[in-house]
C-alpha cells in the first residue's frame, strides 16, 4: 500500500484531459477519460522527452504537443509516428475524492 | 561578386550537427507564449468539418481544372486551366502534406493519412522520409546541421532560389531520391532521422511511385502526347511557384541557431486565396510554437498571442521587400539576419541564448 501516492483531487482534472504530477524526482501524466476513469503514464514522451501534460486528450489517446506522436494512455501503446516506443503506465485508483497512483 | 565559402556546415552528419548536440542547441527547450490550459485545449480541438469542406473544394477544383486542361489540350484555352491545376497540384499539396502529416487537419486519423499520401505523391515527397524530416524540423528549427528542411542556406544560392519557383531542382532531387530509395538505398543523412524500422516503408513507397511515373511516361509515349505528364508529374514544376513564394517567407532572412520561433519564423498576412492554398501556414510563428493547433484555428491563436510576437509582415510583397535585401546582404556577411523586433507587451528574448547571434547580425 505504501506505493500508492496521492497525485491530485479527482476534480482537479477536467474530463478528457491530462495534468502533470511530479513526485520523487520523476514526472507523470494523470488522465481523466471521457468515461470519468483515471489513468497514469510516465510524464515524458518516449520520442523526445516532452511533457505529455501539455498535449491533447482525444478519447483514449494522448497526443504529444511537440510532434503529435500518439499513445493510448490506457495501455501505453504507441499509436502513431514519430512515437515508436510504448510508454509506461501505472495503476490508478480514486479513494475519497483523491487520485492515487501506484508508483513502482 | 565573389562569395566567401560558408562557415556553416549544413550536413546532417557534419561538424555543425555534432556541435549543435554538444552545445545544447539540439532538442533544446524552446520559448512558448503562456496560454491558459483551458484556452489551449479549445485551440487544439480537432474537427473534421473544416478540412472535409476544404478538401472537397480542393479535389473538385483539381478535377474540373484538370479536365478543362485536357479538354482544351492543343489550344491556348488549356493554359488557364493548367494554371489553376498546377497550383492545386504543385503548391496546395505542400500545405496538405504538412498539415495532415501533423495529424491536425482532420480529427479522424484515416482522413489525415489519406490526404497525406495523395499530397505527398503530388508534391514528390516520400511520406515516410518527410514525416521524419519534418519531425526534426520541429525539434531543431533552423539549427544548422540538424534541420533537414532549411530551404535557404547561407550564403544564399540565389540561382537555386529562382529555379525553385519552377520546381526544377526540387523535382530533380525528388526523382533521384525516389529512384535511389526504390533501389533499396537509404542515404547516411536519411538514416540520421528515419528510424531503422521505418526505412523499408520509405523504400516500398518509392517503388510504388516509380511504377506510377513509369506508367505515366509509357502512356505519354504510347499516345504520342505530353498530356499524361501535364496531369501527373509536370504540375509539380509548372505549379510550384505559389508554394515556393509563400514557403520562402517562413524562415527566409531570419535568425538561425536560436531557440525562439519569434526570431527564426515569420508570420505574414495574406489574401484569402493564398491562405486557402497554404492552409493558414502564413501564421508560421504560431504554428511552430504550437504545432498541435489545427490550421483552421491559427487565426484565433494569432489573435490571442500577437501581443507577445513580432509585428506580422503585412503582405507577401512586404515580406519580399525585407527578405531579398537580407539575402543580398548575406552574400557579403553570412551572419547577417533580420532581427524581429518585439512589441513592448512581449516577453523579451532570452539574452543568454541569443546575444551572440544578435551581435553578429549587426556587423
Amino acid at each position: 500500500m505504501s506505493d500508492w501516492v496521492e497525485a491530485c483531487s479527482a476534480g482537479d482534472i477536467d474530463e478528457e484531459d491530462v495534468m502533470r504530477f511530479d513526485h520523487g524526482g520523476r514526472t507523470f501524466a494523470i488522465y481523466r477519460s471521457p468515461d470519468d476513469e483515471y489513468f497514469a503514464t510516465d510524464g515524458l514522451c518516449t520520442h523526445e522527452k516532452v511533457h505529455l501534460a501539455d498535449g491533447l486528450v482525444m478519447d483514449d489517446i494522448i497526443e504529444c504537443p511537440k510532434h503529435n506522436g500518439r499513445f493510448n494512455y490506457k495501455t501505453g501503446a504507441a499509436k502513431g509516428a514519430p512515437v515508436c516506443v510504448n510508454i509506461r503506465t501505472y495503476p490508478v485508483k480514486v479513494d475519497d475524492g483523491k487520485v492515487l497512483v501506484r508508483i513502482g | 561578386m565573389s562569395i566567401a565559402p560558408s562557415r556553416r556546415d549544413y550536413s546532417l552528419i557534419g561538424r555543425d550537427a555534432r556541435l549543435a548536440v554538444e552545445n545544447g542547441l539540439s532538442a533544446a527547450q524552446w520559448y512558448h507564449t503562456d496560454i491558459p490550459r483551458k484556452q489551449m485545449k479549445e485551440l487544439m480541438q480537432r474537427s473534421d468539418g473544416p478540412a472535409i469542406r476544404d478538401t472537397a473544394i480542393w479535389l473538385a477544383a483539381l478535377i474540373i481544372s484538370g479536365a478543362g486542361g485536357a479538354w482544351f489540350w492543343g489550344t491556348w484555352w488549356c493554359v488557364p486551366f493548367f494554371f489553376v491545376y498546377g497550383v492545386l497540384y504543385g503548391s496546395s499539396t505542400d500545405s496538405r502534406w504538412h498539415e495532415c502529416g501533423h495529424g491536425t487537419a482532420f480529427r479522424t486519423q484515416w482522413m489525415n493519412d489519406a490526404v497525406y499520401q495523395i499530397a505527398c505523391f503530388m508534391i514528390m515527397r516520400n511520406p515516410v522520409t518527410w514525416r521524419w524530416s519534418h519531425t526534426r524540423h520541429h525539434t531543431d528549427t533552423i539549427i544548422v546541421g540538424r534541420d533537414p528542411e532549411i530551404s535557404v542556406m547561407r550564403p544564399p544560392d540565389l540561382v537555386r532560389l529562382v529555379l525553385g519557383f519552377v520546381g526544377v531542382l526540387d523535382a530533380w532531387h525528388a526523382m533521384s531520391d525516389m529512384l535511389r530509395n526504390a533501389a533499396g538505398n537509404i542515404s547516411a543523412a536519411e538514416k540520421t532521422f528515419i528510424p531503422e524500422q521505418e526505412q523499408n516503408k520509405a523504400i516500398r513507397i518509392a517503388r510504388i511511385w516509380t511504377a506510377i511515373y513509369a506508367a505515366t511516361i509509357a502512356l505519354a509515349l504510347y499516345t504520342g502526347s505530353f498530356l499524361p505528364l501535364m496531369l501527373v508529374g509536370l504540375p509539380r514544376l509548372y505549379g510550384a511557384w505559389h508554394h515556393v513564394m509563400v514557403g520562402l517567407l517562413q524562415h527566409g532572412g531570419l535568425a538561425d541557431n536560436v531557440t525562439d520561433h519569434r526570431l527564426n519564423s515569420r508570420t505574414v498576412y495574406m489574401n484569402p486565396i493564398s491562405r486557402f492554398i497554404y492552409w493558414n501556414m502564413n501564421y508560421h510563428v504560431e504554428h511552430h510554437m504550437f504545432p498541435m493547433v489545427p490550421y483552421h484555428a491559427l487565426p484565433k491563436l494569432h489573435a490571442l498571442i500577437k501581443h507577445d510576437l513580432p509585428a506580422p509582415t503585412p503582405s507577401i510583397l512586404a515580406g519580399y521587400r525585407e527578405m531579398i535585401p537580407a539575402f543580398r546582404r548575406q552574400l557579403r556577411n553570412e551572419d547577417y539576419f533580420l532581427k524581429r523586433e518585439l512589441p513592448p507587451t512581449a516577453r523579451p528574448y532570452r539574452e543568454d541564448f541569443h546575444n551572440d547571434a544578435v551581435a553578429a547580425a549587426a556587423e
